[in-house]
């Protein structure tokens, strides 16, 4: 699985209802709240062992599976 | 000369220290309404203090399982001393998740050996339950802060050094770090409370207290929730196991008091009616220190289901724990409601676990609001 179809899989097994693209906004879905905004950083951190800076917990990076997967190559790439 | 190891931080360690210095005088401290400085100084000695931060901070870096057992041991002691571990290991908890190098570096180590000791401060006069109806304010001043507000309800609000305080940012709410020596900080002392009598409770009121850049901790706008969301979810781990040690000194002094006291020449302890009593509380003590256990176990694989595991885990073991204090009272009879044994102190703790870190009606709907999610239309 690509690191795009991990993400959309945890976010889908939260939600099953939520059908989302890798594009979709998912805040403007109305089920994020800080609970799962928790819940979804620790999943990144554990699925793909980093850890997540504060200066990048910015909304801009969550917002999509798209953006989270750029955020976690991004971060995988540093520390290789 | 002898070289002395350090110990291993454990539930061995934990529960000596505790029958050694903490349960023969809790009764004593709960009348006094605090604890003494010399107990504060002994657990700094001890290590007990946040003794997750890893060693180069002076902390002995122990995982969350046993994190869990050392309160639960602590609480079987004293729910007050218990409550000061949870607000500081709230602190430490968090500024070593979200803190700058610089942060950590100041304060990790003071944090680590209990020299400074950390307060938690969201709930307010007018907001408890409902934490977004806070009105205390952070506005950006002179490149830092400037913060207003009243606190109230702080657990050991009279003595910590160091205020973990939840404010109106501009965008959202924001957590700062402010010393409680900050010119315009100001402490009322709260005494004479049901439970957690010598938890040293304040008011605490923050007027135009000017504070650097550095007082930020975390991140500010769309993470910021996650500081308050984690460091409540250690609160409630903590509160959690506080309520497993509850139990667990209710079966001690029931099981106790049941062997010595007769009615009509037979033992308690042969009761049938006092022997179902004594058996839902071991029961139940096992299932709470399992569902605790595992919350422990989850956090320690940074597992994201440990939030939900959590709020089971403090569900049950509180609301088992003031059932059974309850039971404890009453296997007692008048003796329990004497100064003379200690379950009516549990009886009046336990309530308070009830209440805090999330009330039972708070922890209900979130624990129903999990069941409900996947059949969301
Ligand atoms: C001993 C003690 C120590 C404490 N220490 C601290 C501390 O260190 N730091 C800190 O910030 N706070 C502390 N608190 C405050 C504590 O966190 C709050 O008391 C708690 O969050 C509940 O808020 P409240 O008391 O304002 O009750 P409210 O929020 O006013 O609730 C009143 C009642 O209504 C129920 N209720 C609320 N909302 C709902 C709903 N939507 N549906 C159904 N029922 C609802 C509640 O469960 C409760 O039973 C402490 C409290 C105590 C008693």
């Amino acid at each position: 699985m690509t690191t795009t179809d991990r993400i959309l899989a945890f976010i889908t097994n939260r939600f099953p209802q939520a059908e989302i693209s890798d594009v979709e906004d998912i805040f403007s879905l109305g089920y994020i709240n800080s609970l799962f905004a928790m819940e979804l950083v620790m999943f990144i951190e554990k699925e793909f062992t980093i850890t997540i800076p504060n200066d990048e917990l910015r909304i801009d990076n969550f917002r999509t599976a798209k953006a989270m997967t750029e955020l976690v190559d991004g971060l995988r790439s540093a520390v290789v | 000369m002898t070289q002395q190891l350090a110990p291993t931080i454990d539930r061995a360690y934990a529960r000596s220290f505790v029958d050694d210095a903490i349960r023969p005088e809790a009764d004593t401290w709960d009348r006094a309404g605090a604890i003494p400085e010399d107990l504060l100084d002994r657990i700094a000695g001890a290590g007990l203090w946040a003794p997750f931060l890893p060693s180069e901070l002076g902390g002995a870096g122990i995982d969350m399982v046993t994190l869990g057992e050392i309160h639960e041991e602590v609480g079987r002691g004293c729910s007050s001393v218990r409550s000061l571990l949870t607000v500081h290991t709230m602190l430490s908890w968090a500024l070593q998740r979200f803190g700058t190098d610089a942060q950590i570096q100041q304060w990790g180590p003071e944090l680590a050996t209990g020299r400074t000791l950390g307060a938690f401060c969201l709930s307010e006069p007018g907001a408890g339950s409902d934490t977004a109806a806070i009105t205390t304010t952070a506005v950006p001043h002179n490149g830092g802060w400037l913060l207003n507000g009243v606190k109230k309800w702080t657990t050991n609000g009279q003595r910590a050094d160091l205020f973990l305080v939840f404010a109106k940012g501009p965008t959202s709410t924001i957590a700062l770090l402010v010393p409680s020596n900050a010119p315009g900080v100001l402490v009322n002392p709260i005494d004479d409370m049901l439970g957690t009598r010598s938890s040293m409770l304040a008011e605490i009121a923050f007027s135009d207290v000017a504070l650097g850049p550095d007082a930020l901790l975390g991140p500010s706008g769309f993470a910021s929730g996650m500081v308050l969301t984690g460091t409540l979810d250690l609160g409630r781990y903590s509160v959690a196991a506080g309520s497993v040690g509850i139990i667990q000194a209710c079966v001690d002094a029931c099981s106790s008091y049941a062997a010595q006291r007769r009615v009509g020449g037979t033992p308690l302890r042969d009761l049938p009616l006092i022997q179902a009593k004594l058996s839902d509380m071991v029961t139940d003590v096992r299932a709470a220190r399992l569902l605790l256990a595992e919350a422990g176990r989850l956090k320690d694989r940074g597992d994201a289901a440990t939030i939900m595991a959590t709020w089971i885990a403090k569900y049950f073991a509180s609301t088992a724990a003031a059932r059974h204090a309850s039971e404890a009272v009453q296997i007692h009879g008048a003796n329990g409601c004497s100064p003379e044994f200690p379950v009516g102190r549990f009886y009046r703790d336990a309530k308070v676990m009830e209440i805090i870190e999330g009330s039972t009606e708070i922890q209900r709907m979130t624990i129903a609001a999990e069941a409900y999610r996947k059949w969301e239309s």
